[in-house]
Formats: structure tokens, sequence, C-alpha cells
């Protein structure tokens, strides 16, 4: 379904400041997979995030999704079939225009922007639904502007706008980890309830180890822009964080730091 | 909204100001001067209208203002002198628009900063101008205009139902625009770009069509402004940017609140108000060539009210609230 073959990224190339972030990846992603991906600071967990959604260009390899060969296609087109969902609350929603004029622009995902109204009647009932299943009351809050909603609130419309339409591939950079415990718990337990539901194939970043042994089907550790360890079936199962932080310093170069305890 | 004491003394205070505008056209100003003003102040709100969508929606500078009204003017009056006054202003519209998607090409697909592109716009239109109108200023006298044509139908207060209802309709269009897919895509672009792109929206693409629109209400304001006023100069552009501005915010100080009505309003009224403010300065003496230093320093005192504001606020904490630190909350 997502396939990464050689892919590296040099920030800077041929500078002082030269840094290769990742280096010649190589990820097979099958349909319905729910993989988590650890790794310390700056081990370029990111950058494959936005390798893989067009943030960023590769400077060497090719990446497939479905089949299709879309290393040179454009952020905004692959975003039709990816949903995303970044660190900061902030970036993944509109703060000056209202809860259903963000909802009503994500549900246009993917379709050609027309001259028709941006919420259509019909639609509203079907947001307010939407809502009232994160369970956060934003059901009555239709036409307030989101700059006004809380970080935690913010992060699960931007969820729900990820997946209003559903995406053949759903990529989280750590959207749990500027919120409060109790919040990310929520926007945590929401996450993996949409993500069954509709089956969605994900690749989730967190700095959490019991969350990426907890959630998901498989478990990437990565190091100086390398997957260095990949963990699935039995061996995970059986998997305990002490287990994994002992693998880790057996195979890295650098330790994770403590914030990974957590 | 709720009725604390901060909203009732904002309240008050705009209040107050309408009424003493009032005062001033009910006193001082002959009743011809007042339907002028308003004639001007209709004209010019398309002006602030364009400026509202690059300043205000894609909340990126466009500095080509000043040469896309003018080029507005030069096409307009052209089309005019020729004998095809309606023809001016539609060509206006599209020559503008043109010249819009310039600047946004030149950011988007060029990395060119947008101050810079707004100013290279602007610089390349001063020739595109002078070519058009190929003098420095042309005449209108006992040709057709918009307004003449309109004379027949709408009878002795012609100019100002005119300019109404162009303005209404242009009004009309871009609110209604705004509350499309489209339009919300253009709105998102100017809010969160990161957003946009994740959703899957062509954000290069918004900003073009974005400053297309923006320098098609400008141009048509200056297309609007040459009939107006029978004449075409290749200097009328010069300033425009400010003056739109400096509208918008005066507009903005009684439509607070930020939804796309309300930005249009305060675009609409405020270019209203601006010559108002400007008509009663000449009434009072000023000389006509201070008009422009006049608007910038409007510009200058509305953009620091809050400063100002604030200035006084601490002031006044720290002399009657001795020993009550800076802490508490007004
Ligand atoms: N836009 C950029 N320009 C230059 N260098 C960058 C850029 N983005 C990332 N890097 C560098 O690439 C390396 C990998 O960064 P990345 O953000 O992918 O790390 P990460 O694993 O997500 O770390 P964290 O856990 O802190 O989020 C870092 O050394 C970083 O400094
Ligand atoms: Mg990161």
């Amino acid at each position: 379904m997502l396939k990464l073959e050689n892919v590296s990224i040099t920030f800077n190339a041929n500078t002082v400041n030269e840094r290769k972030a990742l280096r010649n990846i190589n990820l097979d992603v099958k349909d319905g997979d729910f993989i988590t991906v650890i790794g310390s600071n700056g081990a370029g967990k990111s950058t494959l995030m936005n390798a893989i959604s067009g943030a960023y260009p590769i400077d060497e390899g090719s990446i497939y999704l479905d089949g299709k060969n879309i290393t040179s296609l454009k952020e905004h087109k692959r975003a039709t079939r990816i949903g995303r969902l970044f660190q900061d609350p902030l970036r993944g929603t509109a703060p000056n225009m209202t809860i259903e004029e963000n909802l009503g622009l994500a549900y246009s995902r993917g379709k050609r922007r027309s001259l028709m109204p941006g919420i259509r009647k019909k639609d509203i009932g079907f947001f307010r639904e939407k809502l009232s299943e994160l369970d956060l009351g934003l059901e009555d809050r239709m036409k307030t502007p989101v700059g006004l909603l809380s970080g935690g609130q913010r992060q699960a419309l931007t969820l729900l706008m990820a997946t209003i339409v559903t995406p053949k591939l759903l990529l989280l950079d750590e959207h749990t980890a500027a919120l409060d415990p109790k919040t990310a718990e929520k926007v945590m337990e929401l996450t993996e309830r949409i993500v069954k539901k509709d089956n969605i194939t994900t690749i989730m970043i967190t700095h959490n180890i019991n969350n990426a042994l907890k959630y998901g089907n498989k478990t990437l550790v990565m190091s100086q822009g390398k997957i260095i360890l990949e963990i699935e079936g039995e061996e995970r199962k059986n998997m305990t964080v002490e287990k994994l932080m002992k693998l880790y310093s057996d195979n890295a170069d650098d330790s994770m730091s403590d914030k990974m305890l957590l | 909204m709720k009725l604390n004491r901060k909203t009732v003394i904002s309240l008050l205070l705009k209040a107050l100001i309408l009424v003493f505008l009032i005062v001033i056209i009910n006193t001082r100003l002959s009743e011809t001067v007042v339907e002028g003003t308003f004639e001007k102040g209709l004209v010019f709100a398309l002006l602030a209208l364009g400026i509202f969508i690059s300043f205000r929606i894609l909340d990126i500078p466009d500095l080509s203002v000043d040469g896309t009204f003018t080029l507005g003017v030069a096409v307009s009056v052209m089309n005019a002198f020729n004998g095809n006054p309606i023809q001016g202003i539609l060509l206006a519209i599209l020559a503008g628009g043109l010249a819009g998607c310039v600047t946004g090409v030149l950011i988007t697909k060029f990395n060119v900063q947008p101050i810079l592109a707004g100013i290279i716009t602007m610089t390349a239109l001063y020739s595109i101008n002078l070519k058009i109108m190929d003098r420095p200023n042309i005449s209108l006298y006992r040709k057709d205009t918009l307004f003449t044509i309109m004379e027949k139908y709408f009878g002795a207060h012609y100019k100002l139902i005119t300019c109404g209802i162009v303005v209404l309709i242009a009004g009309a269009l871009m609110f209604t625009f705004l509350k499309t897919q489209a339009g919300m895509s253009l709105r998102a672009t100017g809010d969160n770009e990161y957003m946009v792109r994740a959703s899957s929206i062509n954000s290069d693409r918004m900003k073009i069509i974005g400053f297309a629109i923006a320098n098609a209400l400008v141009s048509f304001s200056g297309a609007m402004y040459a009939q107006y006023s029978s004449a075409g100069d290749t200097n009328s552009g010069t300033g425009m940017l400010v003056v739109g501005l400096a509208s918008i915010i005066i507009g903005e100080i009684f439509f607070t609140r930020h939804t796309i009505l309300n930005g249009i309003l305060a675009a609409v009224f405020g270019a209203i108000a601006y010559r108002f403010i400007l008509a009663f300065a000449m009434n009072l003496g000023m000389d006509s060539n201070y008009t422009k230093l006049f608007s910038a320093i409007i510009v200058v005192i509305a953009i620091s009210i809050p400063a100002i504001k604030n200035y006084f606020t601490t002031f006044y904490k720290r002399v009657f609230k001795k020993g009550n630190g800076g802490a508490v909350d007004a």
C-alpha cells in the first residue's frame, strides 16, 4: 500500500551544516497496518513523515502509494489521499474560520473546490453528528471560530478533519505531545476508535513508548536517519518498555532520552 | 455580546463619533458636497474591498495597488475617449486581474518576496500605463461615460445611485464568493497555509486567484474614478494603497468582529468615512496638496491606537493605583 525504496534526505548538503536526516530508508506498509514510530530527538521521524506527505522533496529513492509512484507528486495532490496531524495543534485548523467552515473545507478534500456553497445545508447535520462523536460538546458551537478552542479541542477537530473523508493513509506526528496528559489520553482513544472503525492505514510517531507498544500492530525504532528495529508479531506482544530500551541501546549509537520513559 | 463596562464605553464612544460626524456633515458641509463625498467614498470603496482581499484575507501586503489603480484609470479613460465607456470598465477589471496574477506568480512560482513582487509589478505598470494613455492626462469632456449613460435612467442623483448599485453588486458578489468552497479555500490560505496544503488545496493557486481578485477590484475602482471625474491622469494612483488601508482601518473601528460581512462593511463604510474626514479637513481650510500627507497621518494614528491606549492605561495605573502592581486587568 505504501512503499519507500532507498529514500534519503540531506539538509544543507555540501555545507558545514550538512545533516543526513534520512539514510536509505526502506519501508513496506500493508493495508490496515497501524505502525508506531519511536526514536530519540533528531532521529528523522518527522522528516520521514514529511517525505511521505510531500512537504519535503526527497534527494534519492522512490515512494509508492497504492502501486503508483508519487515521488514527484506535489504535497497538496498527495493530500487527497493522505490525512495528517501535526504536533502543534495550531497547524491543523484555520483559526479565523468557524468549526463548520473548517469541516466544510476538510469535507471537500480531494474534490475540486468549486463555486458551490462551502457548507451545504445537508452537510451540517452530518458534521453535527461527527462532532458529537468526539464527545467534547463542539456540536453546539459550530459557528465558533476555531481560534477560540483549546489545544485539545483543536487537535480532536483536526483528527476529525483528517478522517472525515476516509484517507488511504493517516500520518500522526506526536499529535498528543502538546496536550496535557488527560487530554492526550482522550485524543489517543479517539484516534484509535476512528482508525479502527474505518480501518485506516496509519503511521504514528510518539515519544511515549507505552503508547508505541499499546497501539498498533508494528513498531519502528529510528536512530540517526535509519530504521534500526522493526518489531511486530509475537516479539511485539512480549515486548516491555525495559526490553525495548535494552534493545535500543544494543543497536543504536546514541541513547534514548529519559523523556521517552514516560 | 456581554454588556460589561468596556463594551458600553466603546459603544458610547462609537455613537459619539457618529453623532459628531453627522453634526459636522449637517452644519459644515453643503448638500452637494455631502452627495459628492458619498459618491467618491463609494468609488473608493471598491479600492478598499480589493485591499481587504490582499491585506486581510490573504494576509500578504500587495504594494502593486498604486500601479493597478492607474491601470484601471488608463484603460477606462482610453476606451471612454474612443466612445466605449462600459467596455472600458470591463477591460479595466480584466487588466487589473491580469496584473494581480503577475504579482501572484512572482510570489508563488518565482519565490519573490511579496513586498518586492508588488513593487516590481507597480514599476512595470508605470511604463505600461504611460504606453496605454500615450500622454500624461486625458480629459473626457463631452464624452460619454458610464455616468452620462446612467443619467437617463436614474435622474437627478444618477451618480450616487450608479456608485451605490456598483458597490452593492461588488460587495454582494464578494460576500457570496467568500462563502463558496473556492472562497473558503482562499480564506484558509491566508489563515493557515499548513492546514490548507494538508487539506489538498493548492495554496499557490489560491494566492494567485486572491491577488487577481484584489487587483481587479482596485483597477475597477480606478476605472470608475476616471469616468466619475471625466479625466484620467497617469499619476492618479499615487498613494492609493495608503488611502485604501486608511479606509479599512477606520472601518474596523466600527466593525470589530472578524467575520466576512463585517470585513466588507468595514471596507465600504471606512472608505466613505475617510472621504468625509477629508472633506471636513478641506472645509476647515486644509490645502488639497496635503491630502496624501493627511491619509498617511490617519493610517499612523489608526494603527497606533492600541499602543496609545496601552500607554494610557499603564500610565493611569501607575498614577492612580500605586502599590496595586501592574498586573491588574482593567
Ligand atoms: N527543514 C530542515 N532544515 C534543516 N535541517 C532539518 C530540517 N528539518 C529537520 N532537520 C534536521 O534533520 C534531523 C532530523 O529531524 P527530525 O525533525 O526529522 O527529527 P525527529 O526524529 O522528528 O525529532 P523530534 O523527536 O525532536 O521531533 C535533525 O537533525 C534536524 O535538525
Ligand atoms: Mg519530530
